[in-house]
């Protein structure tokens, strides 16, 4: 099954705008998107402030590292468009074009 | 984090001496100070700017390893009556809240490293209560009841000795019982020793003495849970007596057997743990583990501890508690006479090139008993505690929704997270789920930090607390404006007097925790006459208590309404520090709109919005608060918080809640996004559209109001509003705003036209 025209709507706005205001079916996507448990939820680490972040994933255990990994943004839509796709895929098995 | 460090205060005048305590895992550090300005980096905004100062204690210094031992625990004096214990009783009640977390001490005196005493445990893999006796190496018994602990639930555990017949009872009694469950036991048993388990180590309660470290006492099985009236007996008590120990101390009359009886219901705004077998073998709490809990008898119908103290004989313990770092000074800084009132840091570098750092910011106030500004700013130390160290950015899954965009984390986030030893804050729980109601500021706060980010900051700069109120300090010192810097607890400790010298107040962009002797300091201030200009929001919101023995500790019960991390338990919401009642002010009587006109209403951390003028802001005698400002012109609608200036906690006026009647609402936000949401104190009915788009709650007013005697109260009621205030090199509307009232403030004239 494909990624249908009301997902790929969704997809659009939220590819245009990550932050801030989003219409009533995307937010309640984010908000889906978002709630995963800490456990390997991707977050950033700042690595130059507002200009340079590095992906990671917290473990969701108190004490234990976060794992940092090789991807890096210089912008953070271009971080929310990324996990973005990630987290897509883990919901619908499609990937989406960067 | 190569340097991580703290101080013994947070301000200090003058002539004064403040120290600073530094782990450093270089051989050495270079210390210097500085007065800070702007700590943001955020290179769309003014730019980090620091000014460095030379004072005697600038240098290099040989950097050592410090540690923070976390994890609390009642430590008993030394007492010559335990050198002698051959038979013996142990007895307590305990409401375990992580029986399964593996070896947990509820009272003894063992010696891991002699092999010798006894201790009353959880034993290791919950196979329930287990005594441990020994006289040496190859001579300790266990013996284990073999009933599996229920978390949070009372029992009553005891455990005598008899020396002369060898015979050990374990009693693991449970108070409530469940139809199913086998948690009841009593176990008789014989030691394989000739040899007492006598021995001179002092008794430790809710952990196991380890050793000692430059003085400190450091443990090892920290218990997790309540620990209700632990008595000790130099006789092995028979079953019909330890059946009337279970009533109380009150009711029973100590024998001499009874060597010590801790009753937690006496001093519990104290650190003092007293003995009352008549012995006087008191001890003291180390880490500040929660007094004021209820007990194995309360009942649910006294929910003041001060009222039926009896019933709140219980202190919990978290494995995780941390009061006093303790660590040795290593930079002493007195401060010069000539320094002027301000923020200022120790600056601490190590590592190859100096690339590895940490800040120390502390309040130079002007010398004792004077001024040296009209103006004043207010450092919110107390709402730094509150958060500090909190770990809602790697711990709380509800962080992305709430920020509605990726967590970022900066190295201090990285360090804490993996360093649980420095402590949490008072939005955290602890190890065992319960919520965090002390906070000590004898530690390293890592989220008090100049050039930090908070997850929490809104978009772009993303700041929050103490960084984002040098958006404050970077614009006085734009602006050319004179001003001293002190903190909550001179308001605190010296009440009005700290402020009554001062034309003008200025408040931090997040003053959101206060005692009730800094709500009577600001509210006596306004009636003579006082000015304040309230920068934030979410002010005067939770009331606190600070302890009144030990420095730098304060206490907040989250209890019956506001926005909270957790929830006290019931029959919990009284300070344990002063008795009072805990929560908001808003439920003490003292809505935030009786003392700045406005008052928490809803909260987001996206991005910000604007407000728009109302028709008050054209009225006659205060139209001077808008001058330059057009009458259509969206106010704020720019900053480096949200892209706004009405943003994260907003505030409202409300009549019925305390605004003053006379007050002018100048402008109102608008078209915040659905992430922002109605706080729930207002929230009697859940209903659908508590969100920005819909709800008119959701809003920041913008309030003027004069108070008695010529004073006033100017209130932003947005966290956002100082992070507009340098937009177009500070030529932009909330930044006239600001000013107008400040030069109105500052001045003679009367504040009405």
């Amino acid at each position: 099954m494909g990624t249908n025209a009301d997902d790929l709507q969704l997809i659009e706005e939220f590819k245009k705008n990550p932050i801030g205001h989003h219409s009533p079916d995307l937010q309640r996507l984010l908000n889906r998107l978002r709630s995963v448990p800490m456990e390997n939820k991707y977050c950033l680490v700042v690595i130059k402030p507002n200009r340079e972040w590095q992906l990671a994933k917290t473990t969701g255990k108190p004490g234990v590292a976060v794992k940092l990994l090789q991807k890096k943004f210089t912008s953070q839509p271009e971080a929310e468009w990324y996990v973005f796709r990630k987290r897509w895929k883990n919901l619908t098995g499609e990937t989406l074009k960067p | 984090m190569k340097i991580t460090a703290y101080a013994d205060k947070t301000s200090v005048a003058p002539d004064e001496t403040i120290n600073f305590m530094v782990n450093c895992n270089a051989k050495q550090f270079k210390a210097d100070f500085v007065k800070l300005i702007c700590g943001d980096m955020n290179p769309d905004g003014p730019g980090y700017q620091e000014k460095v100062i030379r004072t005697k204690a600038t240098g290099t210094y040989p950097g050592r390893k410090q540690t923070i031992y976390a994890g609390s625990f009642v430590q008993i004096q030394d007492n010559e009556k335990f050198n002698h214990l051959e038979s013996f009783t142990l007895k307590a009640f305990i409401w375990p809240t992580t029986p399964n977390k593996g070896h947990q001490t509820i009272i003894g005196n063992w010696s891991e490293k002699d092999q010798n005493g006894m201790s009353l445990d959880i034993s290791p893999n919950n196979n329930g209560l287990m005594l441990t006796i020994g006289s040496g190496p190859d001579k300790v018994q266990y013996v284990v009841s073999g009933k599996p602990f229920l978390e949070r639930e009372w029992y009553f555990v005891a455990a005598t000795y008899n020396a002369d017949t060898k015979r050990i009872t374990l009693i693991q009694e449970p108070l409530h019982t469940h139809a199913k469950t086998r948690d009841r036991s009593i176990k008789n048993g014989k030691s394989k020793f000739i040899t007492p388990p006598k021995s001179n180590r002092r008794i430790t309660i809710g952990a196991q003495f380890k050793r000692t470290d430059k003085g400190r006492t450091v443990c090892q099985n920290y218990f997790n849970g309540k620990i209700d009236s632990p008595l000790i007996a130099a006789r092995a008590l028979t079953a019909n007596q330890i059946e009337q120990l279970k009533t109380g101390y009150d009711k029973i009359r100590m024998s001499n057997d009874v060597v010590a009886a801790w009753d937690f219901s006496t001093d519990i705004s104290s650190l003092k743990i007293s003995d009352v077998s008549g012995n006087n073998i008191h001890g003291k709490v180390v880490n500040m583990p929660v007094k004021a809990m209820t007990g194995w008898n309360w009942d649910g119908e006294e929910m003041n501890w001060k009222h039926a103290p009896k019933q709140y004989g219980a202190i919990h313990f978290h494995d995780d508690d941390v009061h006093d770092a303790g660590w040795e000074i290593d930079v002493s800084l007195r401060v010069p006479k000539t320094l002027k009132s301000g923020l200022y840091a120790i600056r601490l570098r190590a590592g190859k090139d100096l690339t590895d750092e940490d800040y120390v910011p502390f309040a130079v106030l002007p010398p004792r008993g004077k001024v040296t500004a009209d103006i004043c700013f207010i450092l919110p130390t107390a709402t730094y505690m509150a958060y500090a160290n909190e770990h809602m950015g790697t711990d709380s899954p509800i962080a992305q929704l709430l920020g509605g965009r990726l967590v970022e984390h900066e190295r201090q986030d990285l360090y804490r997270n993996e360093h649980r030893e420095y402590g949490a804050s008072c939005y955290d729980t602890h190890t065992d789920g319960s919520g965090v109601c002390y906070s000590s500021r004898l530690r390293p706060i890592l989220n008090m930090r100049p050039k930090y980010k908070s997850w929490l900051g809104g978009e772009g700069s993303t700041l929050w607390q103490f960084n984002a109120d040098t958006h404050i300090t970077n614009w006085l010192e734009a602006q050319g404006y004179n001003y001293d810097v002190i903190t909550d607890e001179e308001l605190h400790h010296d009440g009005v007097s700290a402020l009554e010298k001062y034309r003008v107040v200025l408040s931090s962009s997040h003053p959101e925790y206060h005692s009730k002797e800094m709500w009577d300091a600001m509210s006596t201030y306004q009636k003579g006459g006082g000015r304040l200009m309230y920068l934030g929001a979410n002010g005067w919101y939770w009331r606190i208590a600070f302890h009144q023995e030990a420095e730098g500790v304060l206490e907040v019960r989250r209890a019956e309404g506001g926005i909270r991390g957790w929830e006290a338990q019931t029959g919990e919401y009284y300070h344990s520090f002063t008795g009072e009642y805990g929560g908001l002010w808003r439920r003490n009587g003292r809505a935030p709109q009786k003392i700045v006109g406005t008052g928490f209403t809803a909260q987001g951390f996206d991005i910000s919005s604007y407000y728009k003028r109302n028709p008050d802001s054209f009225k006659k005698p205060v139209k001077w608060i808008m001058n330059g400002v057009k009458d259509d012109e969206l106010i704020g609608n720019f900053g480096l918080i949200g892209g706004g200036a009405a943003g994260l906690e907003l505030d409202r006026a409300d009549t019925k809640l305390g605004t003053h009647p006379d007050a002018y609402v100048l402008a109102s936000s608008e078209d915040h996004t659905d992430l922002y949401l109605v706080v729930c104190e207002e929230l009697l009915i859940n209903y659908p559209g508590l969100g920005g788009q819909e709800n008119r709650l959701v809003r920041a007013d913008l309030v003027f109001y004069e108070t008695d005697q010529g004073g006033g109260v100017f209130s932003t009621s947005s966290i956002a509003w100082p992070g507009s205030l340098s937009h177009n090199n500070y030529d932009n509307n909330v930044s006239k705003i600001t000013k107008n009232v400040l030069d109105r403030f500052v001045g003679e004239d009367p504040l009405l036209d």
